[in-house]
């Protein structure tokens, strides 16, 4: 069997489970496809051949058994922001390129109880600072659909390996939207849970307020095989909720019939591009044949998302990336005078241009005398998007529109200006500020690139967002599109 | 009320920023933030601080009197405790294995008082 990567991973835990190939066999399929494709998009840091190979045989032998959980045999990737035990974990950074993981993060350890096999760990922005994966440290991923376009970011080794069908899944982290917008520009289904449903426990932080473990796959029914596996409470992440995790995959089905869709009127505005507004618009005119209600609503301060979050974000990451000093781990300047100079040199040498940008930026807010004008500013600002959003989920089910401006851009286009490259995730940003969860689904290709439809809602209805998901992907079959040269 | 407009028409603003950050005041901001950064470096923050900043002034905008700051999305949670027992166990040895260096079980710097 040859055509294994055009499978769901459904379908791909079902066959291993009725024993009809082995997870050796499909391992290894996936891992001479990630070969086959690592110089063309760059999208793995690190393949874990051996290990896979190993753990697959170890998976056949408890299929054998009739043992196993639900994801026993399926191969995965992991970000490389997820600590993974005794395997090299770089966050796309210099600073971290030796740093070989003492621990399993909890969403690494969770997947690996429910049998998951771990293939690699994917490219990424460095520290997941960035919109089209340029930032690393181990050079750009390029996009499958056009290798000359970025594959979005921060999470675009994992979008780029998913939408090349290198793995059926690949977990990702959404700060700003990290996971849509990379799932938008790759034509793949990305999901962003509510702040909390998913353990950050050795996720290496960026901005802790926002950042959110996720995943990209093909479908909505994937991802909800993947989120049941993922969240859950737990007790090493001070934030992590503890509310039960419902079936995902069995409320997939529900009728989406009386579905109260809110438009966000703010989202259809002059920075949408044309051609990505037709596909968006013809998305949620299906969403009306399908028995949804379409309103529209106002989310007046929701503009002010970006601001807000180049405030609260990099405040964040000044605070959080001080813990990489030279000392206990990660780089280390060569001959140090004194200790400043210890500290700063190897900063400065371990960190790329944009993280840096970010640190300064935060120092900067945070600093004695502009605290007040910058970062409380911001902060209130935050407060008032988010009650813009609990007074639209009081007349609506859940909010649309699109995911991304425009759909993939050239790799190199935005990089002098980073301002250009932030209002990449104007759409994006307001669910992370208010902890919401949402999606990005494949909706339809602008001069055959892919364009994402972006669906949030309320705290905890991901089971919500992904059944309206799942719904469009019944009737389309967009998120089946796989890009030339991969199929 | 703002609109996206008005944010994208940022993109376009190829003006120079109001108030540009000077050499002195990035060198000082990379000091605090103990960051080294080349000479050549210093302008490039120059300009793109400046900008963002000027980016973010747009929140000057927005009426918050009254609004208190959100430093968490999901409001009312509490902090949650554990109880005081000892949970971890020592692993100095395996930690210590990404250190740059160490000696006698310690993270050795260079000399700090002379």
């Amino acid at each position: 069997m040859s055509d294994w990567h055009t499978s769901t991973l459904t379908q791909l835990a079902a066959g291993l489970r009725a024993r009809k190939f082995s997870s050796v066999e499909l391992v290894r399929a996936y891992l001479d496809r990630i070969d086959a494709s690592q110089a063309a998009l760059n999208a793995f840091i690190s393949v874990t051949r051996e290990q896979a190979l190993a753990d697959a045989a170890a998976a056949d032998r408890a299929l054998a058994a009739g043992a196993g959980g639900a994801l026993t045999g399926v191969p995965i990737a992991h970000k490389d922001i997820f600590c993974t035990q005794g395997v090299r974990t770089t966050c796309g950074s210099r600073m971290l390129d030796n740093f070989v993981s003492p621990y399993d993060a909890t969403v690494v350890a969770k997947l690996k109880g429910a049998g998951a096999i771990m293939l690699g760990k994917t490219n990424m922005d460095e520290f997941a600072m960035g919109s089209s994966s340029e930032t690393s440290f181990y050079g750009p991923v390029r996009n499958p659909w056009n290798p000359q376009l970025v594959p979005g970011g921060s999470s675009g080794g994992s979008a780029a390996a998913v939408a090349a069908r290198l793995v059926p899944a690949a977990t990702a982290t959404d700060t700003g939207g990290s996971i849509r917008q990379p799932a938008a520009l790759c034509g793949i289904t990305g999901l962003k849970p509510t702040y909390g449903r998913v353990s950050r426990y050795g996720m290496i932080a960026f901005a802790s307020s926002l950042d959110q473990g996720g995943v990209l796959t093909p479908s909505a029914a994937d991802a909800a095989l993947m989120l049941r596996e993922m969240a859950g409470f737990d007790a090493n992440d001070s934030t992590s909720v503890d509310t039960p995790v419902p079936d995902y995959v069995a409320a997939l089905e529900q009728p989406l019939a009386g579905l109260k869709v809110g438009l966000l009127r703010e989202f259809f505005d002059k920075g949408l591009d044309a051609h990505n507004e037709q596909r968006v618009r013809e998305a949620l005119k299906l969403y009306q044949q399908l028995g949804a209600r379409l309103t529209e609503v106002s989310l007046p301060n929701l503009p002010l998302s970006v601001p807000v979050y180049y405030v609260v974000a990099p405040a964040e990451c000044s605070s959080n990336l001080a813990r990489f000093d030279g000392v206990r781990f990660g780089y280390r300047c060569e001959n140090p005078r004194d200790l400043t100079d210890l500290y700063r040199r190897s900063r400065g040498e371990g960190f790329g241009a944009e993280v840096k940008r970010r640190i300064m930026t935060g120092t900067y807010v945070l600093s004695a005398g502009y605290y007040d004008a910058y970062y409380l500013k911001a902060q209130r600002v935050r407060q008032l998007i988010n009650a813009d959003f609990t007074r639209a989920f009081g007349s609506v089910d859940v909010l649309m529109g699109p995911t991304t401006p425009t759909p993939a851009f050239a790799i190199g286009a935005k990089t002098s200006d980073p301002i250009t490259m932030y209002l990449n995730d104007i759409y994006t940003i307001g669910a992370n500020l208010a902890g919401l969860p949402a999606v990005s689904i494949p909706c339809g290709f602008v001069q055959e690139l892919p364009v994402g439809l972006q669906i949030v809602g309320p705290h905890f209805s991901e089971a919500r967002v992904l059944n309206a998901a799942h719904a469009f992907q019944r009737a389309t079959d967009w998120h089946t599109r796989v890009p030339q040269g991969y199929a | 009320m703002y609109d996206f407009a008005l944010v994208f028409s940022l993109r376009h603003a190829r003006r120079e920023p109001p108030m540009a950050l000077t050499r002195e005041q990035i060198a000082s901001i990379a000091a605090l933030a103990r960051l080294d950064l080349s000479s050549s470096e210093i302008p490039v923050y120059q300009d793109s601080l400046s900008r963002i900043l000027d980016f973010v002034g747009a929140l000057d905008r927005a009426h918050t009197t009254g609004v208190a700051p959100m430093s968490h999305p999901l409001p009312g949670l509490s902090q949650r405790l554990r109880p005081d027992v000892v949970t971890e166990q020592d692993r100095h040895e395996l930690y210590q294995a990404n250190a740059p260096q160490v000696a006698a079980g310690l993270y050795l710097v260079p000399k700090v008082i002379e």
